[in-house]
């Protein structure tokens, strides 16, 4: 089967480097095409390496407490960009201090992410929901 | 009976034919003519007068000369439109690779064409289109949109396919029954981020030489001469390469610029990784091509004085004619700069610019002449190498300041050669390629800061590129015999 590819980075002006690596080497070994851009990526760089790759997801990771301000209007930029079906997936510590994950949640998926992870979620979490939401059978 | 030791190197230029014959034994420039070239009535006319000069100027007899191989930027020279997709991903890798095979770049296009940017193409008249777009797996829609609206249109030239090569076949196919010549390459961006510019540079070239020297009228030279066998700008890319890296037994000079300021373009060649200097530097953007080659149109001493002064302001060429005539150019007599108000105000500067506009063959004669040749020179070099280079951005992050470096890192580079009319027979080469020295007013540009200047003193770095493909290291050994350190 082909594989789906999946864009994947820091955004904004956040440099922790060492989940992003965690993260590709997991969505790698679970048979996804992983396009890295590492940390401090902006959000035309994700849609542009969306475009060229066509890839199905963008999956997105902020740990520095401004992934509210930095991930607004992704959703709305990659319709402009004619991405209409991408998945957009964010995880990370996406605001500060200790808030209501449940509407830490909300607030992302009114903002058109397709699914919200909490701080210390594994990657195999991801990964499930990623065969789930991209229809392919479950250990595949 | 010819000298199988002699060899004759020909550059058939817009306005000149230029001749180097080198004794490859002693590895020596025995003699230079040109002529106008004369592509119009028939190429041999203009070869021919050279060859004539060359034999009573040095008596050299050119009909002995062993090996004669040519390039060529006659006739407008490879002019190339390049598509792609994201105009910063596969559309800047496609224009990376013409300009690295040596082409004139008329026009950058992504995304899919629309119908009128199909016909600015069919009057554009280029001579081959290089088509790219989506990394290999990634996007086949768009170039194979783009694929059927040049099937439809009206451009018969070759079509250099260097795209997604998931979706090359269908690409060749719409293409070949349309009855378009295509040649399918590697992709310039085979996964995101990176660079393959290799590929689409071997087929430009091969497509140069079976289609386009003939469509130029330089077929007929093909009698006398082994091969026109690259256009002048990947010979003097070539050259730069040879340099830069030396060849067994012979090292290079390493890491290298050339900046070749010409009546109509700069031209900048930087042979350098171009990694960061500095601790940490993120490097963003695409990566760059180890041998990098940049044009500016817009940038040059005659055909483009006017759109120098207009890129460049007014205020800025005044103050490279006044840093000229600081140096002692300009004699008694020489223009000051803007702030000295000496015969140098912004109407002065603007009929010196159309005045050069006008007459392109103009030589410099008077002191004030070379003063305003040697002013100009330095800000083209100063802005195209500006645009050559790479740049930091400082990015504030919670955890202090993080710098992403867009393009080449340069600042530690060596050596800047210098070439074109205003080094070469200028009064003073040096000030014209200080231009290529890091600035600390724009500390962001990362220009060289102490490298030594050299000087192509005979004119022949496209001849030494030639020369490359068939004696590498007697190329090196000439070039280092007449680079002159300034």
């Amino acid at each position: 089967m082909e594989q789906k590819t999946i864009v994947l980075g820091v955004i904004g002006a956040d440099v922790h480097a060492v989940g992003n690596k965690i993260l590709e080497q997991a969505f790698r070994e679970a048979g996804f095409k992983v396009v890295n851009l590492g940390v401090l990526v902006s959000q035309e760089e994700f849609i542009s390496a969306a475009i060229e790759t066509a890839a199905e997801v963008i999956a997105v990771s902020s740990l520095y407490g401004h992934g509210e301000i930095d991930c607004r209007g992704l959703r709305d930029k990659c319709r402009e960009s004619g991405l209409n079906n991408i998945l957009l997936y964010v995880g990370g510590y996406l605001v500060v201090g200790k808030q209501d994950w449940k509407e830490t949640e909300k607030k992302f998926k009114d903002m058109g992410f397709d699914r919200v992870y909490p701080p210390g979620t594994l990657p195999q979490e991801a990964i499930t929901d990623l065969r789930r939401d991209l229809g392919l059978e479950a250990g595949a | 009976m010819t000298e199988k030791e002699q060899a004759l190197l020909i550059d058939f230029g817009s306005t000149y034919t230029k001749l180097t014959a080198v004794d490859l034994g002693r590895a020596e420039v025995i003699g230079t003519a040109k002529a106008p070239t004369t592509v119009q009535e028939d190429i041999m006319i203009g070869l021919e007068n050279a060859m004539r000069r060359l034999k009573e100027d040095y008596g050299v007899d050119p009909g002995r000369c062993g090996r004669r191989i040519a390039c060529s930027s006659a006739a407008g020279g490879l002019k190339m439109v390049a598509v792609g997709l994201v105009p910063d991903l596969t559309a800047e890798a496609a224009k990376r690779a013409a300009l690295g095979a040596g082409a004139r770049v008329l026009s950058v296009l992504s995304y899919e064409l629309t119908r009128e940017e199909i016909e600015r193409m069919e009057a554009l008249k280029p001579d081959i289109v290089l088509l790219a777009g989506g990394t290999d797996g990634g996007n086949r829609d768009v170039i194979l949109a783009n694929a059927g609206r040049l099937a439809q249109s009206s451009l018969n030239v070759p079509m250099v396919v260097a795209g997604n090569k998931n979706a090359a076949d269908a690409v060749k196919d719409v293409l070949i029954e349309a009855g378009k010549d295509v040649r399918i390459t590697g992709n310039v961006m085979p996964e995101l981020g990176k660079l393959n510019v290799e590929p689409a540079r071997v087929t430009i070239r091969s497509v140069f030489m079976e289609r386009i020297v003939a469509a130029k009228g330089l077929k007929r030279a093909e009698n006398f001469v082994e091969g026109v066998v690259m256009p002048t700008p990947a010979a003097v890319l070539a050259a730069a390469e040879l340099i830069a890296k030396g060849v067994p037994g012979e090292p290079g000079l390493g890491e290298l610029m050339i900046i070749d300021i010409g009546g109509a373009t700069t031209d900048v060649h930087s042979v350098a990784t171009g990694d960061p200097t500095k601790p940490g530097v993120t490097p963003k953007g695409l990566p760059e091509p180890y041998a990098k080659r940049t044009v500016e149109g817009d940038l040059g001493m005659r055909y483009s004085a006017l759109s120098l002064v207009e890129a460049a302001g007014v205020e800025r060429v005044a103050k490279g004619i006044g840093q000229a005539g600081q140096a002692g150019l300009g004699g008694r007599k020489g223009l000051e700069d803007l702030e000295g108000r000496e015969g140098l105000d912004e109407e002065r500067i603007r009929s010196i610019a159309q005045d050069l506009n006008r007459h392109t063959d103009k030589v410099p004669v008077t002191e004030e002449e070379y003063q305003i040749d040697t002013g100009l020179g330095y800000v083209a070099t100063e802005m195209a190498v500006e645009r050559h280079v790479g740049y930091l951005e400082t990015v504030y992050t919670p955890f202090g300041a993080s710098y992403l470096q867009y393009g080449k890192d340069l600042t530690k580079l060596e050596c800047v050669i210098g070439t074109g009319g205003v080094v070469i027979y200028g009064r003073n080469p040096r000030l014209v390629l200080q231009g290529a020295l890091f600035d600390q007013a724009k500390p962001d540009l990362l220009k060289p800061i102490t490298p030594k200047f050299f000087l192509d003193a005979k004119y022949i770095l496209s001849a030494v590129g030639l020369l490359a493909e068939i004696a590498p290291a007697t190329a090196l050994r000439v070039m280092k015999r007449y680079l002159a350190e300034i």
